[in-house]
């Protein structure tokens, strides 16, 4: 029981992940979380402002599903096959984030000074919007995302999911490495 | 009940990325600050049991539920919607420490402010359908 409520190594997880992909092959569908994004402003009435919203969503409601599984297997995960582990960081990972003011790297899952509601401000909130708008605004323009690009698109040799994992990469390393130094200094 | 496969497949995949930390803010600082494998042993490990999979499923030794080949769509050709929107996608990505699966299986551990984070993202995909045919592809 204890392999199962401490943190899963890489080489555990990563093939669980292409199988996630090839189960959804074998149901005759395939492996793209950003695609809900596009199906959720199709069932809101985006057809009216767009022909990209135009199309039976019904055929969608299975991914649909797959995100209502994925909330609740994150609720099972942290309730019931999770101890109080932390993340085991790089210690210069953690040291580099506190001198940008993260108290307790790796502690939860998400920083508190970015996500805790009760002490959410105008900055925190910002960057939640903006960091949603990005992403959903990339992945759309991108037609994929982790899930549909490095996943199986670069599994399925792609040269376009190739371009587009290389994009992620330029634009997180640029964030991560330029920008965030600026954002919490 | 037929797509009760789709929701165990879902809360699997919630699960695995939960327990393997793919979901913590933290992980994707540290891939983008090349401090760890953890990362990209997951993606690499992902890729090459995917390639494989459907390297043997080419050869006809796997097939879908119905008895149909294993069909993956092919990407449309392009090349700049592919590094602009890859960028603006990893512009977010490491801003918010989340893809798109990691958004859901978040709010499902309890962190309720991906609801807002979840709102931004179909306003965003809301904008680029808008603004999609002006964009270069």
């Amino acid at each position: 029981m204890e392999y199962v409520l401490n943190p899963w190594p890489w080489y555990i997880t990563g093939p669980l992940i292409a199988l996630v992909m090839a189960l959804l092959l074998y149901f005759g569908k395939t492996f793209g979380m950003s695609s809900n994004l596009r199906t959720m402003c199709a069932i809101g009435g985006g057809g009216k402002f767009s022909d990209f919203f135009k199309f039976n969503w019904k055929e969608q409601v299975w991914n649909l599903i797959v995100v209502l599984g994925a909330i609740i297997g994150g609720f099972i995960a942290t309730q019931y096959l999770s101890n109080d582990a932390i993340t085991n960081l790089n210690p210069e990972t953690i040291s580099e984030l506190q001198q940008m003011g993260f108290k307790g790297a790796g502690e939860t899952l998400v920083p508190n000074e970015i996500f805790d509601l009760e002490t959410l401000n105008s900055k925190s909130l910002i960057l939640l919007i903006i960091g949603g708008l990005l992403v959903g605004f990339g992945t759309r323009y991108a037609g994929g995302c982790t899930s549909g690009h490095a996943i199986t698109g670069l599994s399925s040799l792609q040269k376009p999911s190739l371009i587009a994992v290389i994009g992620f990469f330029i634009g997180g390393l640029i964030m991560t490495n330029l920008l965030l130094p600026l954002i919490f200094n | 009940m037929r797509y009760l496969k789709f929701l165990l497949v879902g809360i699997f995949f919630g699960i695995i990325l939960v327990k393997s930390e793919a979901v913590s803010w933290y992980r994707i600082y540290e891939m983008f600050r090349f401090q760890s494998f953890h990362m990209y042993g997951i993606i690499g490990t992902a890729i090459a049991t995917g390639v494989l999979f459907l390297q043997i499923s080419k050869k006809g030794y796997i097939k879908s539920i119905k008895g149909a080949d294993i069909f993956v769509p092919k990407k449309d050709r392009g090349l700049i919607r592919y590094i602009v929107g890859g960028i603006i996608f990893g512009f977010g990505w490491a801003l918010i420490g989340a893809c798109p699966g990691p958004m859901y299986i978040l709010l499902g551990t309890g962190v309720l402010s991906m609801l807002i984070v979840i709102a931004a993202a179909l306003l965003g995909t809301f904008i680029y359908g808008v603004l999609k045919d002006k964009l270069p592809h």
